[in-house]
């Protein structure tokens, strides 16, 4: 018997705000427990909360970069349940009427593309966290309660595991380029949960969905629904039932875990919040929104490769992160050479970032001092061994390079009336290798260029010597 | 010092003249507190060392006038209990706005008065601590649920006091204990600091033996607030400015529906006698109908308790508030702390809100009773198109016995029937006294369209004027 697999996705992001959605805490990660959380986030009694406008205009970037339909007055409403990470027993979010419905994604798979329907977004505050500790006390930490969170629910279109991971990539990179959210799974700025039913082929209506939560990389996904996939037909297949349940998926020996059976759905007594007023978008927003929506990781893809000729693969090593390709945008446009902005982010800043274990944000090398250093690479004013000194410097403490290479005298010598003079006594005093030269020896320029470069203490610029040289040494 | 021969007026010219301080003035009602209260039980908490501002009586009209507070507003510092045993040992890190409007104002924030617990009840039967009894009458009720604010004030152990109104309980109470009560329109006062009943319905109010004094305190705590997202950004006019007028062509609405049986004779009559006064005074009687009053307190009763069945979850006895020690593990903390902390009224309202809004009933119940609001604001709408206010009996009966009521809560509920709608519809409503009925407080009701308050201030104060019953003294008091 063939099956066939029907997989969902709940993606939540966190919206990349200041401060939290309905209070004015900061939102930070890894603040000291309980530091950034106030009376509004503690649920205490005669507060209430006020909505943080900025988390609307994030959300309406990815309503708008997934072609979703705006809910143009959107309202909040209460779920209600009781945890110790929920002060307020009750959770903040949009039931009734979401930010956005109706978008969708596209993917490719083997070569094929398809659209995959985005079902519905909804922005909601999150929850606080709950640590057990080895005394029998259990914590409350409640600097994340109030961090704002937009939710993604896809329409059941997905068909693989393979399928699943491309939506994942393509969400994340979508969402990304919007900005408005950091997207990384290790600090839960992007939080997935699946779904996964199977159906005998041919059967119209869907299966009983299991349910994961919280898996920590794209690639667990991949590997939990496949697992599932196969453990669901087996059941299936030896006249077993599948059970509304949530499993766990276990990292070590790559099988899904049940952690529990559902028994009825939870009824969290969803109805409008009442301290909040009703917010009707105005479409002079969402337009100007759109106008300074940031470019997709797709436009910029297209623009690297077609107009500024970049290889494919150098195109997505620097559309890796938005951080990398908006650093790449900014040093184009002060003036840098494409391929060159390319060459140095790729290898050398990269190279830096991995030694030093650090982010390119956390740098000092912006910029303009990248596209300056490049101009004088260019212009042949350094060589490109001094640039690797340049480089060094600039990157670490900020130092400009044209005043770096200045102060140090570190500008190329390219003057021929000036290295004339040299090279010609270098050939007076080595008859040696004018010899070997005449007998077709071409390693003798390289000894010779090297005399120069002692000379010149690395600053001769190779290319007008090696001119000179080949000149010199026939003319002999 | 008597408040009841005094007013904020006569207050702010003692003490801008300095015949008495601030500090002066605080001890004297300390010493009053403590005389009468033992028989009114008005006060949960009374603050000794309540601070004194140094804003001058010249620049305030509220500099040095102390103000009693409902107990479900929260005061920096100072205990805040709603009443209820899961917050009897509660002290706030921060101000209610209107406490901080208050205090900039410089007035003093005397103490803490009781309530029916969260505010849920009619008679401040329901409160953790005391029963508080009217003054008027001791076995009698003061009211509810700002029966301490109400009392207190009767029974002149403050000038003004501020309360909450939900479905009357500013209104009734003063209606009660014959001094004036003003519930303003929904969105004219922050709730920020309010400890949350029913959040689309909950207002701040004010109680005073005289019109103009409600006047000057809701000069005070009107208006835009960051805090809260349901105010509303319009100006807060100066209230007194509609005072000393006369009614001549103000246009009254009677609806027949708040004159049936189901109200008193005594009551009818009292007020229908004010109505006459009005008339004689020029102005214009038209008699109306708001059809939808019949369905207000189921609409009411499920609205508000379903609100209220949410609101009330953050008394989990996790992060403060009372916390069982019986509780072994966490489904204990909650299912025990809860138990023994909220008193049987709002578990009543908390079992039938959460029933309300529960999967199965939501269509029925919640959804059901906002499409019946929505029909009962259109109600209102169509009246103030031709009228200015609309005025009726506040209460269908007088202060009942202590005791009376309390074991029959659909008999309490029903009693609401004349005060819930100003709350459905969000518009301003308020009590004034319209005389006696065998020897207890008659109170009239005025309301007003969506922030026409001064329409409210300027009737009241007129019959204030023609009837003078701040001059009756409340029998209870007289040994």
């Amino acid at each position: 018997m063939n099956f066939k697999s029907t997989i969902g996705f709940e993606v939540h992001f966190e919206l990349k705000t200041k401060s939290k959605i309905f209070s004015p805490s900061p939102v930070t990660y890894g603040a000291e427990p309980n530091s950034e959380a106030n009376v509004i986030d503690w649920g205490y009694p005669g507060v209430l909360p006020t909505v943080n406008k900025e988390v609307y205009r994030l959300g309406l970037m990815v309503a708008l970069a997934t072609h979703s339909e705006i809910s143009m007055r959107t309202h909040f409403d209460r779920k209600n349940y009781y945890y110790p990470d929920s002060p307020k027993a009750y959770q903040i979010t949009q039931f009734f009427e979401p930010l956005a419905r109706n978008g969708y994604v596209e993917i490719e798979v083997n070569g094929k593309k398809k659209r995959i329907g985005i079902h519905e977004m909804h922005i909601e505050e999150d929850a606080g966290k709950n640590t057990h500790g080895t005394n029998g006390f259990s914590y409350v930490d409640l600097n994340r309660q109030g961090v704002p969170l937009l939710e993604v629910v896809s329409e059941p279109d997905i068909e693989t595991p393979e399928e699943g991971y491309a939506y994942l990539e393509k969400l994340r990179k979508i969402v990304q380029f919007t900005g408005a959210s950091d997207v990384k799974m290790e600090e839960g700025s992007m939080r997935v949960d699946t779904n996964i039913s199977i159906r005998p082929a041919g059967q119209k209506e869907l299966g009983t969905k299991v349910e994961m939560k919280n898996l920590n990389s794209f690639e667990h996904v991949r590997l939990s629904l496949a697992y599932e996939q196969k453990r669901q037909e087996q059941v299936l297949l030896s006249g077993g039932r599948i059970q509304v349940s949530t499993r766990r998926f276990d990292e070590a020996t790559g099988k899904t875990v049940l952690e529990r059976v559902k028994e009825g759905a939870a009824d969290y007594r969803y109805f409008p919040e009442p301290d909040i007023a009703p917010y009707h978008i105005q479409q002079k927003w969402v337009d100007e929104i759109k106008e300074q929506l940031p470019k997709s990781a797709e436009e910029r893809f297209n623009q690297y490769t077609n107009e500024f000729g970049i290889t494919e693969y150098d195109a997505n090593v620097l559309l890796a992160t938005k951080e990398t390709s908006d650093f790449f945008d900014q040093t184009v446009a002060a003036g840098a050479d494409p391929q060159m902005a390319a060459n140095w982010l790729n290898t050398q800043v990269n190279g830096y970032l991995n030694d030093q274990r650090v982010e390119l944000a956390d740098v000092k090398l912006t910029p303009a001092n990248l596209a300056e250093m490049i101009k004088l690479i260019k212009d042949g004013t350094i060589s490109s061994k001094i640039a690797k000194k340049v480089f060094a410097e600039t990157i670490a403490n900020g130092t400009s390079p044209k005043e770096f290479v200045e102060k140090h005298g570190l500008v190329q010598l390219s003057d021929e009336s000036v290295l004339g003079p040299m090279v010609k006594e270098i050939v007076d005093n080595n008859p040696q290798s004018v010899e070997d030269f005449k007998n077709g020896k071409d390693r003798a320029i390289g000894f010779l260029v090297g005399q120069i470069m002692k000379q010149t203490k690395g600053q001769a610029n190779p290319v007008v010597v090696n001119k000179l040289l080949k000149a010199e040494l026939q003319s002999r | 010092m008597d408040y009841l021969k005094e007013t904020i007026d006569s207050l702010n010219e003692k003490l801008t003249k300095g015949e008495i301080t601030p500090e002066q003035l605080r001890d004297e009602t300390l010493a009053k507190i403590k005389e009468i209260d033992p028989k009114i039980k008005a006060f949960i908490t009374v603050d000794d060392a309540a601070k004194v501002s140094s804003v001058s009586p010249k620049e305030s009209k509220l500099a040095g006038i102390p103000i009693g507070i409902k107990d479900n507003i929260v005061t920096d510092g100072l205990k805040t209990t709603a009443a209820s045993h899961i917050l009897d040992n509660f002290v706030p890190v921060y101000d209610a706005t209107v406490i901080e409007k208050l205090k900039k104002a410089g007035a003093t924030i005397i103490g803490k008065l009781n309530m029916d617990e969260f505010a849920m009840g009619s008679s401040t039967e329901t409160s953790y601590f005391a029963k508080t009894h009217n003054p008027w009458n001791l076995d009698k009720v003061p009211g509810g649920s700002s029966g301490g604010s109400a009392a207190a004030v009767a029974a002149g152990e403050v000038v003004a006091a501020l309360g909450s109104d939900t479905g009357g309980s500013v209104r009734q109470p003063a209606a009660f204990n014959g001094i004036f009560g003003i519930k303003p329109t929904y969105g004219r006062v922050s709730r920020w600091g309010l400890i949350a009943f029913a959040s689309s319905l909950d207002q701040i109010g004010v109680l005073s033996k005289r019109v103009k004094d409600s006047a000057e305190v809701l000069n005070v705590i009107a208006g835009y607030d960051e805090h809260d997202s349901t105010v509303s950004e319009k100006p807060v006019p100066d209230y007194t400015e509609a005072l000393g007028k006369d009614v001549k062509g103000v246009r009254v609405a009677v609806p027949k529906e708040y004159f049936s049986d189901a109200v008193d004779q005594g009551v009818r009559d009292a007020v229908t006698k004010q109505i006459e006064v009005l008339k004689n005074a020029g102005a214009i009687i038209n008699e109306v109908s708001l059809p939808y009053t019949k369905y207000v307190v189921p609409t009411y009763y499920i609205i508000a308790s379903s609100e209220a069945s949410s609101n009330l979850q953050r008394f989990d006895g996790i992060r403060y508030g009372y916390r069982s020690e019986n509780a072994k593990n966490l489904l204990d903390v909650y299912l025990k702390s809860r138990s023994e902390g909220f008193g049987q009224e709002v578990k009543r309202r908390i079992m039938l809100g959460s029933f309300t809004l529960s999967a199965g009933s939501y269509d029925a119940f919640f959804r059901q009773a906002t499409k019946v609001r929505t029909l009962i604001v259109r109600d209102f709408e169509r009246v103030f198109e031709d009228n200015d206010v609309i005025v009726g009996p506040t209460t269908t009966t007088t202060a009942f016995g202590i005791g009376e009521e309390i074991s029959d809560p659909l008999k309490m509920y029903n009693n609401d029937i004349l005060t819930i709608s100003a709350n459905m519809a969000g518009v301003p409503a308020a009590s004034v006294p319209a005389g006696l009925s065998d020897g207890m407080p008659v109170g009239m009701q005025i309301m007003a369209k969506r922030f026409d308050e001064a329409s409210i201030f300027r009737v009241a104060d007129f019959i204030e004027r023609q009837n003078e019953f701040y001059k009756e003294t409340p029998k209870g008091l007289e040994d």
